[in-house]
């Protein structure tokens, strides 16, 4: 089995694990950017007949991607796949997360994405480079790019602790003012709820959960959060959580390894005070 | 200009899902069901294209069993002209989805489609990207900001490093997310309204579509369950079990 990998950034190493997991043969293309969907799809389609499985990490990139290569190749992606069970066959989430499903692919070329947090990190030196013609897209074009503030806080996905904090914050000044002291104690990256983020306490590309970024780092510290499922389903892999938050009857406090119930507006300088 | 909008009928997003015992699939009988949300958010955005008379016209398509109506309903009520069911029982996938919604949209030739980023239950994340590329046409996903300037849309998009702007030539496939607008409710002098609205009925044979499955579902678990935490009493007492007994500090 010949695999394609389609690098993006840090999740390029997890999604080797998987891949190798799949078969000993794999090549990365490592496209340039600007990226756009229509003319890097056609230029992976044109590698395509090379290959037996063509493999993204499910960033954004890869989510928006590989779709539409699978689709001008006739085959039903497998999305954002937890384990590989064999060549064939893959475990991935539905329902947030609350069903797993174990799926055989009867595609004679297989179209996968991984979930980075799900896979080990494999170095990519050694494994052999393609190049693809991407020739300048006809059908759309990029006007702008907006990066977040840049920050000196490790990257959300691939952080080792992570802390998040919700709509309990109260406004942008106090999200920041607590939580980066914390973080910066804990060499942490920072990460957000869907309503802190809604509220424009935090970034887009902070949010944690189904539809945002998933997470599983060795601790996660979810401060101020609730705990709808939308959010458990971007953290509950993590190794040890930790939930600090005033209503003791908090789905969060379900999946906490260590909670404490108070005030985060105390609680949170005491907790920076003491590391 | 004419905008085509997907909507999928889901087990409603506040219901907490079971896993059937002998692992064939999710428990959907007795469940609440409800518009993908995504799929509601990609509706209300068409409606307010069509309120600043920039739309004329709004079609909602839904592939699914006959119950789909109800969330075809929800869609007039809100404020789609018409409504095209495609119905189909059992499972599809986004790519069978995919073929069908091209299929009308070959016949329906709109100006703008819009789909949700995503259905809250497969989490597969595909269909409008596999739309556009079985149309040839471009594709913005994960939107947050929509504007239509003539012949072109120009699309701001969630991306994992911040955000992106996008021109991309019309016709063409929008996949929407979470901030592009809050949906509006539906009020009951609009439901009242939506039975007299146009729906047709149609089969994927209609269409030329063959909907069998690529994937076999093999088994279908709940995720293993995390151990019992405790509540600690102090920071301190947390700090002494993240160090001591956690060992992640």
């Amino acid at each position: 089995m010949t695999t394609l990998l389609i690098a993006d950034g840090d999740a390029t190493a997890h999604a080797l694990t998987a891949a190798l997991q799949m078969g000993s043969d794999v090549h990365i293309l490592e496209p340039t950017s600007p990226i756009l969907a229509e003319s890097l799809a056609d230029a992976i389609v044109a590698l395509a007949p090379a290959y037996d499985a063509i493999v993204a990490p499910a960033t954004s990139t890869g989510k928006n991607v590989l779709p539409r290569v699978a689709a001008l190749l006739d085959v039903m992606q497998v999305s954002d796949i937890i384990a590989v069970v064999s060549p064939d066959t893959y475990r991935r989430p539905t329902y947030a997360g609350n069903a797993i499903e174990t799926v055989q692919s009867t595609d004679a070329k297989k179209l996968i994405t991984v979930r980075a947090a799900a896979f080990a990190a494999t170095p990519t030196d050694g494994i052999p480079r393609v190049t693809a013609t991407v020739s300048d897209g006809s059908l759309s074009r990029l006007v702008a790019e907006m990066p977040s503030e840049t920050s000196d806080r490790p990257d959300l996905t691939s952080a080792r602790i992570v802390v998040s904090g919700g709509r309990a914050f109260g406004s942008k000044e106090k999200f920041d003012a607590l939580l980066v002291p914390l973080a910066a104690r804990l060499n942490a990256a920072i990460g957000a709820s869907r309503a802190a983020v809604d509220a424009g306490y935090a970034a887009n590309d902070l949010q944690v959960g189904q539809t945002g970024k998933i997470v599983a780092p060795d601790l996660y510290i979810a401060c101020g959060i609730s705990g709808a499922i939308q959010h458990l389903a971007g953290m509950k892999d993590s190794k040890v959580i930790v939930a600090i938050n005033a209503d003791p009857a908090a789905p969060i406090f379900a999946v906490a390894d260590y909670g404490l119930v108070g005030d985060i507006f105390t609680l949170l300088p005491e907790l920076t005070a003491a590391l | 200009m004419k905008v085509l909008v997907a909507v999928k009928r889901v087990v409603d997003a506040n219901f907490r899902i079971r896993v059937k015992a002998d692992g064939s699939g999710v428990e959907l009988d007795n469940v609440k069901m409800a518009m993908n949300p995504f799929c509601e958010i990609a509706l209300e955005e068409a409606i307010r294209l069509k309120e600043a008379g920039t739309a004329t016209e709004i079609v909602a398509v839904s592939i699914g069993p006959a119950k789909a109506e109800d969330t075809l309903r929800q869609a007039l009520a809100m404020g789609a002209d018409r409504a095209i069911l495609v119905l189909h029982d059992g499972k599809a996938e986004p790519l069978g989805i995919a073929k069908t919604l091209a299929a009308i949209a070959r016949t329906e030739a709109p100006d703008l489609m819009l789909l949700g980023k995503q259905a809250i239950d497969d989490d597969a994340n595909q269909t409008g990207q596999m739309l556009a590329a079985l149309l040839g046409r471009p594709q913005a996903t994960f939107a947050s900001k929509l504007e239509i300037a003539g012949s072109t849309a120009r699309v701001t998009r969630e991306v994992d490093g911040g955000l992106q702007t996008l021109e991309v030539a019309l016709p063409a496939v929008v996949t929407v997310d979470l901030r592009l607008n809050t949906p509006r409710f539906v009020s009951l002098p609009n439901i009242i309204k939506a039975r007299a609205k146009p729906l047709a009925k149609t089969t994927p044979a209609d269409l030329g579509v063959d909907l069998t499955p690529r994937l076999k579902t093999l088994k279908v678990e709940e995720p293993p369950p995390r151990k019992a935490g405790i509540i600690v009493n102090s920071v301190g007492e947390l700090v002494d079990r993240l160090r001591n007994d956690a060992k992640v500090l």
